[in-house]
């Protein structure tokens, strides 16, 4: 090719005053066929567009994965705070009872002893023996027969601290506090009841006096007792919710309903549990959400378009290889070598590329195959099945090509053959090649994305832009979170037009017949 | 021309072995985890015979107990004699399925293409003429979207706003809920309606490609020299576009539409599968899922043989159409 000298401008030298002359070489600025190119390219609007937005995506997903503080796969974590049955609260509204020491008090004498409340008599007999009730206290008796005290019934319940309390102490304490002493007697100590119905002996806590019974509901909890105070309370001043901090200081939620029927108070503990954050809302740290395993979203797109553009580029590179050796030697050769490698072509053209994927990612489902490897066979494939196109073009133009004067030159000057192929001819056939190869990474990206998107390309845990989109097989997702799936389509609508944008307007200027 | 056709036919048939043969070896060498599945389910029942039995008994029932070579060889001979077999998934004979669902993915593609061919090529026309203008820059950057626009993602995109926003359609599938209750015009106004979100889709995708094809050969023929003659004569812009320059980019658009007749028959693989729509793309897609070899080489063959045929047809058709061009 000759140089183009199509700008002509009069160039005046000014310092020397002299003017150049017609035919002077200085008059005319010269211009390589590159530089033609480039200005034509540039010229073009849409391509400078595409070049801008491809330039874009690589800062965003090779240097963006750098500068991001997140790595692909750190998954994050929030506290959420879950309600659980925690127990149930019954307000004691049957007798119970205590045998006295070395006495009895079967189940058919309460039963007696509960006729006999119910109808307020003083005294009930069983097996003609009499028995005395006497009526001690609020909803407190004591049964004896003949002088002897057998048993005593009560609503309110002592609750030994640690050890059983004895019978005289439950007794005595009980009758001080049905009717609101402060202070009693038993086995010759003096023991105080406090407002909160604490046994205090001295200063030490024997036990205490309640209506509730409250009953864990997980076997081995440990309920103390200032939280049963505190539950009390609030169930007394009918709040539904209150806060519990227990000795270590850890702070609880509480929910408390009241269920009529069975007239028991559940409380439901509001328990912090450790849970992957998914689907968090954009916010500051994470400015684009996380995703389904709490991962944060723009550092997997960032990933993830490495890895879409990292594989666009190695597929294209083996259809690239493969396509011009094999299309350079049919076109050289011609004759039943084109003939042979043209067959080849067509029986790789007529394969059905996707149906032949999806069956082979399906396989590589069922055997378990891991996915960094994964990525390496879909690479190969996609490079394998795609080279036909170019062999197709490249020997096309060589055909042409080896036909003209420069080749019977290489002929004449004793080049090797090879040579001949790979540094006359394919050379000329670089522009269509470039445009094919810029074009075509487009569609590979696509491709893997629509693989990756029905599950059978890149896997998880590497991202591309195609398996974060996947994410929108769930419905609900893709109606809720749009931030998961929106970000990933718009960068690969982005990638791939950038790409088409540059090979269109390349083709525009790679044409010598192009007006502008 | 007859000669050629002949030629090419042969061709053709030789192309088709080896693909098929090549899809068969390469189907035969997966693991054939459908096979091991159903032999456990039928081992693990009650007073069955153990697995290996079943699995050999099954093996030998889809003739995958022969070597690759013979195995192609008694497939080729069934399918030769229109019998590809059963499928395994769907447990009915593959062409029976086939028929079933062919017709539908037809449709959709014919209805899509007379959309794309009515919207690409006045477009395409349009752009072409004004070319750098502020209509052919658009077209160029619509047409572009439209081939870098994924379309999984556009599908998607397409039932947030039509599916769940506006609630005009459903989400999946062919026919609604309350599908059976419908009289005819009912159920076919219904299916019309779910067909409505795939073929846009299919239409918005593909559209592109086509309406660049037009304008790269409308801006070729306005270049050309009997273009100049025409308007050195003094025809009117009208005359010499749609008369003289139109006529001729027809050849061209002729050629790649018939070309692309017989993929009307190959749904859209994707399309379809995105949508739940039953059609050929759907139903290959679940049975290439679970390794369905019978189902699988059938579709396989069947787009082979629809590759093959589109390729002969274009070439055919633009001996037909164009009478410059004669064909040894």
């Amino acid at each position: 090719m000759s140089n183009e000298k199509d700008e002509v401008k009069k160039n005046i030298n000014e310092a020397n005053g002299e003017e150049y002359s017609l035919n002077d070489d200085r008059r005319v600025k010269v211009l390589s066929p590159g530089a033609l190119v480039v200005k034509r390219f540039l010229r073009n609007r849409l391509a400078v567009l595409g070049m801008i937005m491809l330039i874009l995506m690589f800062v965003f997903s090779f240097i963006g994965g750098l500068i991001s503080p997140y790595s692909q796969d750190q998954q994050f974590y929030r506290y959420e705070s879950q309600m659980k049955e925690y127990a149930g609260v019954v307000r004691n509204d049957d007798f119970r009872y205590t045998a006295a020491d070395g006495q009895k008090f079967d189940s058919v004498l309460q039963a007696k002893f509960q006729l006999a409340y119910e109808k307020k008599e003083p005294s009930f007999s069983y097996k003609d023996i009499n028995y005395e009730v006497k009526e001690e206290g609020t909803d407190f008796y004591s049964i004896s027969s003949e002088g002897t005290l057998l048993a005593i019934a009560f609503k309110d319940i002592v609750n030994g601290e640690g050890e059983e309390v004895p019978f005289t102490l439950k007794m005595e304490a009980l009758k001080a506090y049905t009717n609101g002493e402060t202070s009693f007697q038993a086995d010759g100590t003096e023991y105080t009841l406090d407002e909160d119905a604490n046994i205090l002996d001295g200063d030490t806590v024997r036990g205490y006096i309640s209506r509730f019974v409250v009953s864990p509901v997980e076997n081995g909890v440990n309920i103390s007792r200032t939280f049963k105070e505190e539950l009390e309370a609030a169930i007394d001043a009918d709040q539904e919710e209150f806060v519990f901090v227990d000795e270590e200081g850890a702070e609880y939620e509480y929910q408390i309903t009241y269920d009529p029927t069975t007239k028991t108070w559940s409380v439901r503990q509001g328990k912090e549990t450790y849970v992957y954050d998914t689907y968090a809302k954009p916010n500051k740290a994470h400015w684009l959400g996380t995703d389904t395993n709490g991962m944060d979203m723009l550092t997997r797109l960032m990933y993830g378009g490495r890895v879409s553009l990292i594989i666009g580029f190695i597929v294209v590179f083996i259809e690239t290889l493969l396509g011009v050796i094999l299309g350079g030697i049919a076109g050289y050769f011609g004759k039943w070598v084109d003939n042979l490698i043209m067959r080849i072509v067509d029986v790789f053209y007529c394969i059905p590329s996707l149906p032949l994927i999806i069956i082979l990612g399906s396989a590589m489902d069922a055997m378990r195959v891991e996915p960094q490897i994964r990525m390496f066979y879909l690479m190969l494939i996609l490079g394998f099945l795609g080279w036909p196109s170019i062999t197709r073009l490249v020997r096309g133009q060589i055909l042409s090509l080896r036909e003209q004067e420069f080749m019977t030159a290489t002929e004449a000057c004793g080049i090797r053959v090879s040579r001949r192929i790979f540094k006359h001819l394919i050379p000329n056939v670089i522009p269509q090649l470039i445009v094919t190869c810029t074009m075509s990474l487009g569609s590979t990206i696509i491709m893997e994305a629509t693989l990756s998107f029905l599950g059978i390309g890149v896997k998880f845990p590497f991202a591309s832009w195609g398996n974060i989109i996947n994410d929108v097989n769930d419905a609900y997702v893709m109606t809720h979170y749009w931030f998961v799936w929106i970000p990933a389509g718009i960068c690969l609508l982005i990638a791939v037009l950038g790409f088409n944008f540059v090979g269109d307007g390349l083709r525009d200027a790679f044409d010598p017949k192009m007006k502008r | 021309m007859r000669k050629y056709i002949v030629k090419r036919l042969l061709l053709s048939v030789m192309i088709l072995f080896c693909v098929t043969f090549i899809i068969y070896a390469l189907l035969r060498c997966l693991p054939a985890s459908y096979v091991e599945t159903v032999a456990m389910q039928l081992a693990s029942k009650p007073g069955a015979k153990p697995y290996e039995e079943w699995l050999t008994q099954l093996n030998a029932s889809y003739g995958l107990d022969k070597g690759i070579l013979p195995g192609y060889v008694t497939w080729l001979g069934d399918a030769v004699r229109g019998n590809f077999g059963d499928s395994w998934k769907y447990t009915v004979p593959v062409l029976q399925k086939f028929s079933e669902v062919i017709w539908l993915s037809f449709i959709m593609g014919a209805i899509a293409l007379v959309l794309e061919l009515v919207i690409a090529i006045p477009l395409g026309v349009i752009a072409s003429t004004k070319q750098y203008s502020r209509t052919d820059y658009a077209v160029t950057a619509g047409a572009l979207i439209g081939i870098s626009l994924p379309p999984f993602f556009f599908a998607t995109i397409l039932k947030l706003i039509f599916s769940v926003k506006l609630g005009w359609f459903d989400l999946f599938g062919l026919v609604g809920r309350d599908y059976a209750q419908l009289d005819a015009m009912g159920q076919f106004l219904d299916k019309a309606n779910h067909l409505v979100l795939p073929i846009a889709t299919l239409v918005i995708v593909s559209i592109g490609s086509l309406m660049r094809y037009t304008r790269t050969n409308m801006l070729e023929v306005l270049n050309s020299d009997y273009i100049r003659t025409a308007r050195a004569k003094g025809l009117s812009e009208k005359k010499v576009i749609y008369q003289h320059a139109f006529r001729n980019t027809l050849i061209p658009l002729v050629t790649i539409v018939g070309g692309s007749l017989p993929t009307l028959f190959s749904g859209a693989l994707i399309t379809e599968t995105l949508f739940s729509i039953p059609g050929i793309g759907f139903t290959s897609y679940e049975a290439m899922r679970i390794g369905d070899i019978p189902f699988s080489m059938f579709y396989m063959t069947f787009l082979a043989i629809l590759t093959l045929a589109s390729n002969l047809l274009s070439d055919i058709l633009y001996a037909v159409v164009d009478p410059r061009v004669r064909i040894a």
